[in-house]
């Protein structure tokens, strides 16, 4: 565990370099933040002193070293906009990310597996038909054009929840805020999740699907039935047991691209989280905050892999860690 | 001994059949026999003659698109056939309990043995987890297997096959049921395991008293093991009686057949006589006997289907031209000339 563990954490450390020279030679080729920066009517001594106070005078391999060995310390530049250091802009909209990413999660796990399971043991009845429809639809339809369909209807025909921001009462939980413990901010969050999750949702209801169809064949659940369990406990346990592996699976390393996927969901609904940060950040070609955003994300899927092969092994006996592919 | 008038199991006339988009399947089709309590009745059949599929008819495990169309499954004189979910569910596991043919296949891999067992006898009565855990431990070293109280604790993969197979035989046992179905328990083992195993189950069931249905491919299985046999072809029983009879004096062609493939030590170093040709598809059988494709026998008759007859006492068989004793001997009498 411990040697699986160290070694996990090496790859990790090498995947982060790996990504954060592709990170920082990327945003170094998009655009000239200056012209931003700087005031129209600067003279050019103005002009230089700002590129010099930013460090864009010197040379992209002096830039990237210097990146690092800051990096290397939790400071990733100072935004040009803010005036702030990166991190920090980013860890401040972070909890509202996590929030919406967590709702949107739930909302995939506890409609997607009811729904596949429904659609796996009845394949061929009209509701699971309608059931796999859906997920196609969920599957297909842009999520910008699904946000802004949700506001219509809820928000300004119906008038049932708000279309905008997060809810205004912030509790803190174990130090972190959040929203979510008043019915306000449920209320808030309630559409940005569904429009999030839809993608997901759709994902797991398959993913159920095909497991339950492909379990429910398995000689162990005849077995299970000739040893005259109850239909419930043959699917709640014998079934169940087993198509979660692949969904906890394919959950964990999604909830990565939840986050990361945000950001059209947080611009629709101007949820105040790190996407519409990234967005207004790309704008203003706000170089550090883009840097920092990208590499929190490299972070936060690294951190995920590595939850998601201790949690298999967890689920499945056959598995253990030391087994995986590191 | 347990009241043998009436009997453990009696079979009528079964029918089950698979209705799939190529057609109806008939997997099982006339098929008739009975158990009384300490016997065993011996199955046999090449593969894909609805052995499995009449096991699974006995526990009601048909699933879609198959169906029992046809006949009576009487249990203690009880019909079965149509039962309702709910009565088939206390049945099962309870009073007909079953043992699949591939052990790595027949537990669940990702639940703990003791709960595997544990579930099986909560399925039927209400007893603590204790006393249901204290009576898996005595069923597993009833079977044979050392270290009851570790293993309990393991998961499925942590046996070999062998061992699977006597968990699985003792789930089985769990409810001390009156009849066991077993398909096949030791055709994916290895030799010597089958052997314990089959002397172990035997000892089981004289000691119980439970009735037996033990479904093999295999003649040599049943010829020490079995009371009666009942021979299927293409979903039908062509040949019943009792095990020494049949065995001694087959008299249905596919029967020799079967015999005389069988490689046995005084006919060493002969190349067996297989049946020639292969088991009919289901979906198209041949009109009139479905072994006439197949059979040394044929003749003119064979275009209509034979019904069961009884040529010789206390025997079942369904064909137009049965053997006759003197003939059937006739095989080995040449290897000594
Ligand atoms: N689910 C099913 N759908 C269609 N046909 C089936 C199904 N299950 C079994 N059968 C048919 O029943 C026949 C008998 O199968 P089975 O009882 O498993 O044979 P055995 O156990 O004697 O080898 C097979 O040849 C197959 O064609
Ligand atoms: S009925 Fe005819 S074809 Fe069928 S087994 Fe008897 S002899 Fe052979
Ligand atoms: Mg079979």
């Amino acid at each position: 565990m411990t040697v699986f563990i160290i070694r996990r954490l090496m790859q990790a450390a090498l995947v982060v370099l790996i990504m954060s020279f592709l990170v920082f030679s990327g945003v170094f080729l998009v655009g000239d933040p200056t012209e931003i920066l700087v005031a129209d009517d600067a003279d050019q001594a103005e002009r230089a002193a700002v590129i010099e106070s930013l460090g864009l005078d010197k040379p992209f391999h002096i830039q990237y070293l210097r990146f690092l060995t800051k990096a290397a310390e939790g400071d990733l530049g100072e935004s040009f906009v803010f005036n702030e250091p990166a991190l920090q802009l980013i860890l401040d909209r972070l909890p509202a990310t996590m929030e919406l990413a967590i709702a949107a999660l739930l909302i995939s796990i506890v409609f997607g597996i009811p729904l596949g399971v429904i659609a796996g043991l009845k394949p061929d009845a009209v509701y699971s038909k309608f059931i796999m429809t859906g997920s196609i639809l969920g599957f297909s339809l842009p999520t910008f054009w699904v946000g802004i369909m949700l506001i219509l209807l809820f928000s300004v025909q119906l008038g049932w929840l708000p279309s905008t921001g997060r809810g205004d009462e912030i509790h803190y939980v174990f130090g972190f805020p959040t929203s979510l413990l008043t019915l306000d901010g449920w209320s808030h969050v309630l559409l940005p999740a569904v429009n999030l999750a839809l993608f997901k949702l759709s994902a797991v209801t398959r993913l159920a699907r095909a497991g339950t169809r492909e379990v429910v064949h398995q000689d162990y659940v005849k077995f299970a039935r000739a040893k005259g369990l109850t239909d419930q406990r043959v699917i709640f346990v014998h079934v169940l047991k087993n198509i979660l592996i692949p969904v906890v699976t394919v959950l964990g390393l999604e909830f990565g691209g939840l986050v990361a996927f945000s950001v059209v969901t947080e611009t629709i609904f101007a949820w105040p989280g790190i996407g519409k940060l990234l967005i207004d950040s790309i704008g203003l070609l706000d170089r550090p905050v883009i840097v920092a955003y990208l590499m929190i994300i490299v972070l936060l899927f690294v951190f995920l892999n590595l939850m998601v092969d201790i949690c298999y092994s967890l689920l499945d006996p056959r598995v253990r860690l030391q087994d995986i592919k590191a | 001994m347990a009241n043998s008038d009436v009997p453990t199991l009696e079979v009528r006339n079964l029918q089950t059949h698979f209705f799939t988009r190529a057609g109806v399947v008939k997997a099982v089709d006339d098929v008739s026999f009975s158990v009384r309590p300490g016997e065993v009745l011996g199955l046999v059949g090449e593969s894909g003659s609805g052995k499995t599929v009449t096991g699974f008819s006995i526990l009601g495990l048909v699933d879609e698109p198959g169906r029992v169309v046809g006949g009576e499954i009487l249990y203690k004189g009880e019909n079965i056939a149509n039962a309702s979910d709910e009565r088939m569910r206390r049945l099962r596991g309870n009073n007909i309990a079953m043992i699949f043919q591939d052990p790595m296949m027949t537990l669940n891999p990702v639940l703990r043995v003791d709960t595997q067992m544990i579930e099986a006898i909560q399925a039927h009565e209400n007893v603590s987890r204790n006393e249901a855990w204290e009576r898996s431990r005595a069923a597993l070293e009833q079977v044979g297997i050392p270290a009851a109280e570790e293993r309990l604790k393991s998961y499925p993969h942590q046996f070999s096959g062998g061992m699977r197979q006597r968990v699985a035989i003792a789930i089985a046992l769990l409810n001390k049921p009156d009849l066991i179905v077993a398909d096949e328990p030791t055709t994916a083992l290895d030799v010597t395991i089958q052997g314990q195993i089959l002397y172990e189950v035997q000892k089981l069931c004289e000691e119980t008293g439970t009735a037996m249905i033990w479904i093999t491919h295999d003649l040599s299985v049943v010829a020490g093991l079995a009371d009666e046999i009942c021979v299927m072809y293409a979903g039908r029983v062509v040949e019943h009686g009792t095990v020494n009879d049949v065995l001694d004096n087959p008299a249905h062609p596919y029967t020799l057949g079967l015999i005389n493939s069988v490689p046995s030590r005084n006919r060493r170093g002969e190349p067996l006589a297989q049946i020639p040709g292969m088991t009919p598809s289901l979906l198209n059988l041949p009109k009139g006997c479905p072994f006439k494709t197949r059979c040394p026998r044929v003749g003119p008759d064979c275009e209509i289907e034979p019904a069961i007859t009884h040529p010789v006492t206390a025997r079942d068989v369904r064909c137009h031209y049965p053997v006759t004793a003197g003939e059937a001997a006739a095989p080995t009498s040449e290897v000594t000339a």
